[in-house]
């Protein structure tokens, strides 16, 4: 994984609560057996009408949203079916961080694995970034701060462990390996 | 004295290779890693590229269910998969199990099925143990006491390699079910009645405890419909305290420890249930006598009404309206006598053996209504045999649904099972999400005697007005 310290970007907003990844990425595209290509897929039914067209009134599909790598939706994103192909399909189609006020469990565990920040914020900050959308906003991961166009910063949680692999683009199978003598102690031991 | 502790907890603490502090979580060692063709191959490539092997393959378990066909030509008469690339996935899990030593139940093996009815079924699935797999509906083991829960494909590739996982310790919610369930209320409608309580997020980062004298009067199956709908809720795993009723489900089946061994494992066993006095973060009570046969009008489970009500008033909700027009209902019509189009009785949910039991009663001597189209998928390839061996296929074929092959089917669109878009379907699964049965296609989750008996009369029908 790349190293993720700081991100700076408009916010392209999805307002639905409860966004589950079957809508992320419908089932019948999860017969692949590689993790590239699904950003072209991503959100597929909402996104593109009956005849495969891309629909304009969609937000990702509005003219100026091209580039906005934060993606800004309603609470409990990610809920549902614990398909990693989801956050693979956003960071395929250049979404590195999502903001909502909930973040689904195995949701959020995909993402931090595959460098997708989640960020999860108060009511309030939520509230103003959904009735903005295309702010200007600047994710710290060191900080674990989440920037405002007005300057004002407010903290997001994120675990410690998680913030040191996104800062230094570790993943956590190289520390799981690191651990095989305690396993192998476990195992003779049980 | 040390505190007391609560059944997950006990579970917990059994497989901290190390526990978690500050900077790092804990190391959690896992006993049975299952394993399907959706979610591995991306794993596997990952050994492939880091040069690893899998740690113990003898804790790890394939089989293929979700993007296989259910349709007998294609399982065993030599047609094709009918969709390439599910005929590559499952090609590819084949190729994957072979190269790493990992046992697979293969498509035409008499024990697949559904990795969440077979873990069970073939008593792999015991009190204690830790269980993971590449699948949400994992939750389902937490049924016998076990501590199970769905992980992503990187976490795959984890245990594969390590037979561990990083993880921090969730919190716990006791969810006390007492009373008695009313005549024709099944286990799927109490859990859809906990999960429109506790909505869809309200058990995100717990472990459910399912307790109580209702839960205790459960049967093994009634047990696992209940905790496979944890997720549903947002809780990662559900579980239900090792009992009598555990015991004898997993006594003589075949990969449950035999004879001496079974009974060393029962004194293991007895001691999981938690301790008097232990301590949830949260505690949530329901009455099971006053919860009637529950049917879903939304997009998300959490959106589920008694079957003789109404669909509520969204009160200016614009997500509540988007899913009303999706599933093309108003604000105060009732959900009853509305027509469907599909009667789907399969799923990890509801496709075991007593499932297609309840469903066969209700439609015994009765008929399909004209241009319904029902599945019945077997949860396995041994509760197909077994429901044969009744004769309960008869049943279903004379009333005139399919009776199919083992497999996830229509619970999710992608092996060739659908609904149509615009159609209703009623459904035994588990997600009624958009687009989740078939883009377009609007599904209603109930039980299976309220699938059947709608079947019958080809619209929304309470199941009591036909026994």
């Amino acid at each position: 994984m790349e190293p993720f310290t700081t991100l700076r970007s408009r916010t392209v907003v999805l307002p639905a609560a409860n966004i589950d990844t079957d809508q992320i990425i419908p089932a019948r595209f999860l017969t692949t057996t590689t993790r590239t290509g699904l950003g072209k897929n991503l959100f597929a039914d909402w996104r593109y009408d009956a005849s495969g067209m891309p629909r304009a009134d969609f937000a990702l599909n509005r003219a100026g949203t091209q580039g906005c790598s934060i993606l800004v939706t309603g609470r409990n994103f990610g809920c549902g079916s614990s398909r990693e192909h989801a956050p693979w399909a956003l960071l395929d189609f250049g979404v590195r961080a999502v903001v909502s006020t909930q973040i689904a469990d195995i949701f959020r565990s995909n993402a931090l694995k595959n460098g997708l920040l989640p960020v999860v914020v108060d009511e309030a900050t939520s509230a103003w970034l959904i009735g903005n959308p295309g702010a200007d906003i600047t994710l710290d991961v060191a900080a674990g701060t989440l920037t405002l166009p007005s300057g004002a910063a407010v903290e997001f949680p994120l675990e410690a462990f998680a913030r040191h692999c996104l800062l230094h683009g570790v993943d956590e199978l190289g520390y799981l390996l690191s651990r095989a003598e305690a396993i192998s102690a476990f195992e003779n031991h049980r | 004295m040390a505190h007391p502790q609560t059944l997950f907890e006990k579970v917990w603490n059994a497989h901290e290779v190390s526990p978690e502090s500050a900077a790092t979580p804990a190391v959690l060692y896992i006993d049975l890693h299952l394993i399907h063709e959706v979610t591995s191959p991306q794993a596997f490539a990952l050994l492939r590229e880091r040069g690893l092997a899998v740690r113990r393959p003898e804790r790890a378990l394939a089989t293929m269910d979700h993007s296989t066909p259910t349709l007998t030509a294609q399982v065993f008469g030599g047609a094709p998969i009918a969709i390439d690339s599910a005929a590559r996935q499952v090609r590819e899990l084949e190729a994957n199990c072979a190269e790493f030593g990992v046992e697979l139940l293969g498509m035409r093996h008499a024990q697949r099925g559904i990795v969440h009815v077979i873990g069970p079924e073939l008593g792999l699935t015991q009190p204690g143990k830790t269980i993971v797999c590449g699948d949400s509906h994992t939750s389902t083991h937490g049924a016998l006491g076990a501590l199970a829960f769905g992980i992503g494909t990187t976490e795959v590739a984890h245990v594969l390699a390590t037979q561990c996982l990083l993880q921090r310790k969730p919190r716990t919610l006791a969810v006390n079910v007492h009373g008695t369930l009313r005549a024709g209320v099944t286990a799927k409608d109490l859990i859809l009645a906990i999960i429109g309580r506790l909505g869809i997020a309200g058990g995100t980062g717990h472990v459910i405890e399912y307790r109580g004298e209702t839960i205790r009067a459960l049967d093994m199956e009634e047990r696992l419909t209940v905790c496979n709908m944890s997720i549903e809720a947002g809780a990662r795993a559900g579980m239900i305290a090792p009992d009598e009723t555990t015991f004898a489900y997993l006594a003589r089946r075949p990969r449950a420890p035999q004879g001496a061994a079974f009974e060393h494992a029962l004194d293991a066993w007895r001691k999981l249930p938690g301790d008097g006095g232990a301590r949830f973060d949260r505690e949530v009570d329901f009455d099971a006598a006053t919860i009637e046969p529950m049917i879903t009008y939304g997009t998300n489970p959490g959106m589920v009404i008694p079957i003789g009500g109404s669909v509520p008033e969204h009160g200016g909700d614009a997500a509540f309206a988007q899913a009303l027009a999706y599933m093309g209902l108003t604000p105060g019509e009732a959900i009853k006598d509305r027509p469907v189009n599909v009667v789907f009785i399969g799923s990890c949910t509801n496709a075991r053996l007593s499932d297609l039991r309840s469903a066969a009663a209700v439609l015994r001597g009765r008929h399909v209504a004209p241009g319904i189209t029902m599945l019945v998928v077997p949860g396995s390839q041994e509760v197909k045999r077994q429901a044969e061996a009744e004769g309960l296929h008869q049943v279903f074929l004379e009333a005139g649904a399919q009776w199919r092959e083992s497999g996830c089917s229509m619970c999710l669109g992608m092996n060739g099972d659908l609904v149509g878009a615009g159609q209703y379907a009623i459904s035994t699964s588990n997600r009624n999400f958009e687009g989740r049965q078939g883009k377009g296609a609007r599904t209603l989750l109930a039980s299976p005697v309220t699938a059947a008996a709608s079947a019958v009369r080809g619209r929304v029908t309470d199941p009591r007005e036909l026994t």
